[in-house]
């Protein structure tokens, strides 16, 4: 099967500004893919070079298989939900969604037949008469999704497409996203810098920062396998502590924690010498007898949880989730308790 | 100790009805007198509308259709090309990214606006008479472009200015030509602007008198060049109903052009 996207080595430069710096990616058929990271990382620009609003410096995008350098944005079968909607404000809800059929040329009848279905789809029907600025924010955003939709792409690409929208409504729509992405089968390219967005309804995730990828994998593998520092960071809460590594045999290392206790962690090609350690705060917990001894410092109520700051010896402090249960004690500060990490929970990272 | 509204400045009321008195009591006598019964331009005789009569019935009726009709023509040529010109000049300007002499282009387009008329009127009439241009109708129409430009320019790149450039993203996303997302989205998101840009250079066209003046040449008269010869010859009560007549015109477009704009505003 040929690949959606694929995009290799691609660079794009704005004067003296390079906004990325040769990515490459490539998006399966069928797939939710998220272009995740910080503002101002590249994400958009990666997006309209594939939608066709830029150029690409250097480096090629195909799209099943065919390179489309030289294709105009209307000769590619490529649609985008735009961040803030982009919806024509003097045409009807109806005549909005049946935009990209009617340059079609799909005869008026069955354009509108689409568009009726389409706005169905996103449960909109009472509103097609309606102007764009006679809706709420929401409302719009599902208008923009049925607009792109409704020629049938064969990759749609959204920009930020939930970040107006208040929390309620971004997790119902986040549901609600990934399922018409199952159910129209249409590859989906999705920007976001909402790193639990991306978790949620992602196939796999692109982690990019400054303009290069960092990381490519599922969910689970780039929160559990993190391969270097600012992924480890930037996805989820995580401890990051500087280790000195003694000794590697058989995948395995032996490191030093700050404050000289040590500890084996498996090792991913690493060698002796100083590097970093990413434990999770949930994978951590309190033990009578943990040989990790540490003290508390706070203990911070987050509802479904108890965040622990804990020191180590040498004041290094550690962030511990504890689930808020009647079972879990929770510790008064100033307590020294031991601490006992999950095995294969701390990761080496490789910068 | 809060600052105190400007209404409280000592003085102010005075000189605002000396600025309002300066500016609107010539306009108001000249609309009352129009409709006086009395030959004289001084003595009230009573209310009538002898003098609009005169001025499509008088004797001087003939010379003042002849110079309406011209008026009306050039005004809606001028305005139609400027407009064009206009709407070309601030799409490449805005819409084209940033190109070699863009603000050299800018300062060419604004600056009539800055220039004395004066200096237009004289550079015209040497410029026609170099080139071997007969002043007459073609010079007056050549000119009244040229200086309609600026004004329907800036409505026009105002509005163009406000609108965001994703719509017609979204179009070329939705398999639009460049043509189709020019005349089915951007065109209409630009109407007000180019209305109103469009009612500017109209009435700018309609009222201009220095440079029509220079570059008419003989026996060719506009509304303002007409009513100039009249008084010339000493003032009628005539004159004054001509010029409220055009004072009327000219409030009627600005206010279009005005509401046109807001109306537009509000839409986007
Ligand atoms: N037209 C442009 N001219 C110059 N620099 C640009 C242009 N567009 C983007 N950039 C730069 O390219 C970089 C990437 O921008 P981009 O919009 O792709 O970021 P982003 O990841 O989408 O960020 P955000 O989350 O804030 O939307 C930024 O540093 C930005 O300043
Ligand atoms: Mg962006």
């Amino acid at each position: 099967m040929t690949d959606a996207v694929e995009i290799r080595n691609a660079v794009k430069r704005y004067g003296n500004v390079t906004a990325l710096h040769g990515v490459s990616l490539t998006i399966r058929d069928n797939e939710f893919f998220t272009l995740l990271g910080p503002s101002g990382c590249g994400k958009t620009t990666l997006l309209r070079m594939i939608a066709g609003f830029e150029d690409v410096t250097e480096g090629e995008i195909r799209l099943f298989g065919q390179n489309i350098a030289n294709l105009e944005p209307n000769h590619r079968p490529v649609n985008t939900v735009f961040q803030h909607y982009a919806l024509f404000p003097h045409m009807s809800v109806i005549d909005n969604v049946a935009f990209g059929l009617k340059m079609q040329k799909v005869a008026q009848d069955a354009r509108r037949k689409r568009a009726a279905e389409m706005l169905e789809m996103v449960h909109l029907s009472a509103f097609a008469d309606r102007l764009p600025a006679q809706l709420s924010g929401g409302q719009q955003q599902r208008v923009a999704l049925a607009r792109a939709l409704a020629p049938s792409p064969k990759v749609l690409l959204l920009d930020e497409p939930l970040s107006a929208l208040d929390l309620k409504l971004r997790q119902a729509m986040r549901v609600e996203l990934k399922q018409l992405q199952e159910d129209t089968g249409i590859t989906f390219i999705f920007v976001t810098h909402d790193q639990e967005e991306a978790l949620t309804m992602s196939d796999r995730i692109a982690v990019m920062s400054a303009g290069h990828v960092q990381q490519i994998g599922t969910a689970q593998e780039i929160y559990e396998a993190p391969v270097n520092r600012f992924v480890a960071d930037f996805i989820g809460e995580t401890n990051l502590l500087p280790v000195e590594v003694l000794s590697v045999r058989d995948g395995r290392a032996e490191v030093t924690l700050p404050g000289g206790h040590r500890l084996q962690v498996a090792a991913a090609g690493q060698g002796i010498g100083k590097h970093h350690l990413s434990i999770r705060p949930e994978r951590m917990a309190l033990t009578e007898a943990g040989d990790l001894q540490a003290v508390v410092d706070r203990v911070v109520y987050l509802g479904t949880d108890r965040q622990v700051i804990a020191r180590l010896e040498d004041g290094t402090p550690l962030h511990l989730r504890l689930q808020n249960s009647d079972r879990v004690a929770v510790p008064a500060p100033g307590k020294r308790v031991g601490l006992a990490v999950e095995a294969g929970a701390a990761r080496l990272l490789a910068d | 100790m809060a600052l105190r509204n400007v209404r409280h400045y000592p003085g102010f009321l005075a000189m605002t009805v000396a600025c309002l008195v300066i500016l609107y009591a010539p306009l108001l006598v000249v609309m009352a007198y129009s409709f006086n019964d009395s030959t004289s331009i001084t003595n009230w005789g009573g209310v009538s509308l002898r003098w609009y009569t005169d001025v499509f019935t008088g004797p001087e009726a003939p010379r003042f259709k002849a110079a309406a009709w011209n008026s009306l023509t050039i005004a809606v040529i001028a305005a139609t090309s400027a407009t064009a010109i206009a709407t070309a000049a601030a799409l490449a300007m805005l819409r084209a990214g940033g190109f070699k002499g863009r603000s050299l282009t800018y300062a060419l387009i604004n600056l009539p606006l800055m220039v004395p008329e004066i200096v237009i009127a004289v550079a015209s009439l040497i410029f026609f008479s170099m080139v071997g241009l007969t002043p007459g109708y073609l010079t007056i129409l050549i000119a009244h472009i040229t200086f309609c430009i600026p004004f329907a320019y800036l409505p026009i790149a105002a509005r163009l200015q406000g609108i965001d450039g994703s719509f017609e993203q979204a179009a070329r996303d939705l398999y639009a030509s460049r043509a189709q997302s020019f005349f089915l989205i951007l065109l209409p998101l630009m109407m007000p602007g180019v209305v109103s840009g469009y009612l500017l250079a109209f009435i700018i066209s309609l009222d201009d008198f220095i440079i029509t003046n220079f570059v008419k040449g003989a026996g060719m008269e506009t509304l303002p060049t007409a009513i100039y010869g009249s008084v010339k010859q000493g003032i009628k009560p005539n004159i004054m109903a001509i010029s409220t007549l055009m004072l009327g015109v000219s409030i009627l477009f600005v206010t279009l052009s005005y509401l046109i704009n807001r109306k537009g505003q509000k839409s986007l």
